[in-house]
């Protein structure tokens, strides 16, 4: 084999293996990326019903209802919209109602957001980056009203 | 007194930093032996000054000395020695300095055991290391000083993060920092090898010892973050495709990669310029992983503090190190001699196409990781790229990786034979087939990849199995002079067969983990019995109990299998009322290489409660592989001072623990 055909065959693999890369990542961004919303973004975006999304926000105050089999149902607000959760699980340790909570699932056609998985990703002062954001946007946000993010160290549970 | 002790020696070896920074280049620069042998000592003198200032930090924490802030903000009285001390590092500021104090340790060790480098290259590492000591030296002092004093001190302190008060603690972060920060000595090694402008086989043989030893502790820091992880949160899961996760698995990726690419320099004299690039990548990874931790972009257990100045700190350090190193590459790359081309088919075809496939899987990692900050930096929109993204991009990639693993060591280097080479792997394939024949009739249904992945595992397995017996003449000589050809095996030949062993190890596990486990999620209330898997847990109650600085609701489960006493396990709720924080304590319990994973939710009004049942089969063989690979790894390494005809008198061999080279 001449260097000429050594080098081609050396510059070719590389490109057949990157271009497979490339292939793969793109064709995965397309299905498993999901986005983050506020319950307003749902509300304004006509979020389509079965596409998975996360949602985020405060769980509202005394929204929160047991049912048989660890089934739960809460409401999730960012002050200005709020939408309704339905959960089937364990809740995380650091789920609280008034808190913040990032939850992953589906809308229904009724406007109940089945989630099955709830997450308190989120540091000690109980809100998730996102949903501070979020928040924030929505002109929710009272600064120092134990919501606020210190120089303290964060914990996530996830 | 204490604190401002080990303020002042970091204050000093900044000062040394910046001598060994300057000193040495010069020196190497107008070839005067005096000024390069400057490096060596101030190396050593830094390293002593870090650990001072470790250790007045630590001597802070043990004594509870709450008017040093992180010690107020991240310890307790009540807490037991082991966490006091261990809390030293959880926090921002402190692992910062754990991070620099093993930067240290690395220049100190090159300038023990680099005796036998030529001057300039030595005096040329210990300067590039003592840039990057500046640089973060400088970070702990301006904006993360863990020595900082409170004026009117506060008599308790606000407790460690309860899920910090744990073993893991003291072992994960020292693991991967050695591991992570190891890697800062191959980028010295690559920037000085630019600098010189010369890159040979000698070069690549002093590199790939502080590669390998580097990559050894991240492989362990790795599978002991995951462990910790798996037991800790309570999820059952060991792997979350984090971004943090994902910070420590780059480096590892391209840490791996160059472990490879270096071994056809040092034989081949060939891959020159890609090893050097890959030695400043794997450190450049390394740095992004330490943005990515300790800036505060994301919200973890592991970003202690959103001060912006510090993420604006480090991303400087980073444009100026990954940056500058890269513009030198792109200067100087092209005057270093090229090697030799080489045939594809032959070891070193082998080794590059190795490092296709890693550098590949790495890229599709480093997309994952920071496509979600770039595309919220661009367009506001907040995404996640979760476990279904990466399944789908490194998972195949890592596949066909393993499928090629075998092929690599039974290939002969210049030119190999790919038919010989697949004939000797007969016996392996032939496992596979089995594994896959097997599983499938077993399985009955179940999804079709499952048997072909057990087969990959086995044959993988039986690869490098196949290595070793090809080398020793096992099956073919009489046993004892295959035995004889074993010990005289090259270390690094067990080695390669260990670290490739290792990954079969983990798949195995994986595989286990994911397809043959069993969960299950249930409210349940005293004297009812929940099963799964043919192991019956009977709920007996709770007990309430005070620990040192939490309070504890434990409950009592008896575990039966297929009606026979096994033990009783007992998963807890912690409450730490200093942080007003629950923690849950998983409870495991270990059957062969399965675990049984019980771990408590919320207490239902009716005296119930909510847990959560894992039966997770081969889930041992996860961190186990890990463990082999590691052996692996130390195996290699303790050959490579045997083998290396270094000039050195035969005592100092056998005393020196580390790499001699």
């Amino acid at each position: 084999m001449t260097r000429k055909r050594r080098r081609l065959v050396l510059i070719g693999s590389a490109l057949a293996v990157l271009a497979v890369a490339v292939a793969l990542v793109l064709s995965a961004l397309k299905d498993s990326i999901v986005f983050f919303n506020s319950p307003t973004d749902v509300v304004e975006r006509h979020v389509t019903p079965g596409s998975r999304i996360r949602l985020g926000g405060l769980v509202k105050d005394g929204s929160v209802v047991r049912g048989n089999d660890l089934a739960v149902r809460f409401d999730v607000t960012d002050g200005e919209n709020t939408i309704a959760v339905a959960y089937q699980g364990i809740l995380p340790d650091l789920f609280r109602e008034g808190q913040g909570v990032v939850t992953e699932g589906v809308l229904d056609p009724s406007g109940v957001f089945k989630a099955d998985s709830v997450l308190a990703k989120h540091d000690e002062n109980y809100m998730p980056k996102e949903v501070a954001d979020a928040l924030k946007r929505s002109g929710h946000w009272n600064e120092g009203g134990g919501q606020k993010v210190g120089a303290a160290p964060q914990g996530r549970t996830q | 007194m204490i604190p401002e002790l080990g303020h002042f020696a970091l204050v000093l070896a900044l000062f040394l930093a910046l001598i060994q920074a300057s000193v040495p280049l010069l020196g190497a620069r107008r070839n005067d032996s005096l000024l390069m042998g400057v490096a060596g000592t101030t190396a050593i003198g830094q390293f002593c000054f870090v650990a001072l200032a470790f250790a007045a930090l630590i001597a802070s924490y043990v004594q509870s000395d709450f008017s040093v802030q992180t010690v107020f903000e991240n310890s307790h009285s009540a807490m037991p020695l082991i966490y006091k001390i261990t809390s030293a590092w959880g926090n921002h500021e402190g692992s910062m300095l754990l991070w620099v104090l093993i930067l240290a340790l690395f220049g100190a060790l090159v300038a023990i055991f680099g005796g036998n480098l030529p001057d300039r290259l030595r005096a040329n590492v210990l300067g590039v290391q003592s840039w990057i000591a500046v640089a973060f030296d400088l970070f702990i002092l301006l904006t993360s000083n863990p020595f900082l004093r409170i004026a009117d001190a506060p008599i308790e302190g606000r407790d460690l993060n309860p899920l910090l008060q744990d073993l893991g603690l003291a072992i994960h972060p020292p693991l991967l920092y050695l591991g992570y920060v190891g890697f800062s000595i191959t980028f010295s090694f690559a920037i000085a090898a630019l600098i010189e402008g010369r890159v040979d086989a000698a070069w690549a043989r002093w590199v790939r010892p502080w590669a390998l030893l580097a990559w050894t502790f991240l492989t362990l820091g790795i599978a002991m973050g995951s462990y910790w992880a798996y037991y800790t949160l309570g999820w059952g899961g060991w792997w979350f495709w984090d971004p943090v996760e994902n910070a420590s698995l780059m480096p590892w990726l391209a840490g791996t990669a160059l472990l490879h690419s270096a071994l056809v320099t040092e034989k081949r004299n060939a891959l020159k310029v890609w090893t050097i690039l890959l030695a400043i990548l794997a450190f450049s990874l390394s740095l992004i992983g330490t943005f990515l931790v300790r800036s505060g972009v994301l919200t973890s257990v592991h970003a202690f503090a959103s001060d912006p100045t510090r993420g604006i700190f480090i991303l400087a350090i980073l444009t100026l190190f990954i940056g500058g190193a890269l513009a030198l590459f792109a200067w100087r790359a092209p005057i270093l001699k090229q090697g030799g081309l080489f045939a594809p088919i032959s070891r070193e075809g082998a080794l590059v196409l190795n490092n296709l496939f890693l550098v590949s899987a790495c890229a599709t990692v480093v997309f994952g990781t920071l496509y979600p900050l770039g595309l919220e930096v661009l367009t506001g929109s907040k995404i996640s790229v979760g476990a279904p993204f990466f399944n789908w991009t490194f998972g195949p990639i890592f596949i066909v990786l393993m499928t090629v693993v075998p092929f690599g060591p039974l290939m002969a280097w210049k030119r190999g034979d790919l038919l010989g080479v697949a004939q000797r792997l007969v016996g392996a394939i032939a496992v596979a087939l089995i594994g896959i024949a097997v599983t499938f009739a077993v399985e009955g249904g179940g999804p079709i990849l499952v048997p072909f992945a057990i087969g990959l595992a086995l044959y993988l397995l039986a690869g490098a199995a196949t290595d070793l017996i090809e080398r020793t003449g096992l099956l073919k000589v009489p046993a004892a002079t295959a035995l004889a050809r074993a010990r005289g095996l090259p270390r690094s030949a067990w080695g390669t067969a260990l670290a490739h062993a290792g990954l079969a190890v983990t798949l195995l596990g994986i595989i286990g983990e994911t397809q043959w486990g069993a969960e299950r999620i249930a409210d349940v209330k005293p004297g009812q019995v929940l099963s799964i898997r043919r192991y019956d847990f009977q709920f007996d109650g709770t007990t309430e109990r005070q620990g040192p600085n939490y309070h504890e609701l434990a409950a009592h489960f008896t575990v039966r299998h297929a009606g026979d006493f096994v033990g009783v396990m007992e998963p807890s709720k912690r409450t730490f009322p200093s942080r007003g924080t629950d923690t849950n304590e998983a409870a495991l319990m270990t059957r062969g290489f399965a675990q049984l994973y019980l771990s408590l939710g919320d207490v239902t009004p009716d005296g119930g409660i909510a847990v959560r049942l894992y039966y997770k089969p081969l889930v041992l063989l996860i961190w186990l592989g890990a463990v082999v690979m590691a052996m692996g790894g130390a195996l290699s390494l303790s050959d490579r001072r045997l083998r290396i005809g270094a000039p050195m008198p035969a005592r100092r061999k056998a005393a020196a623990m580390q790499p001699a080279e």
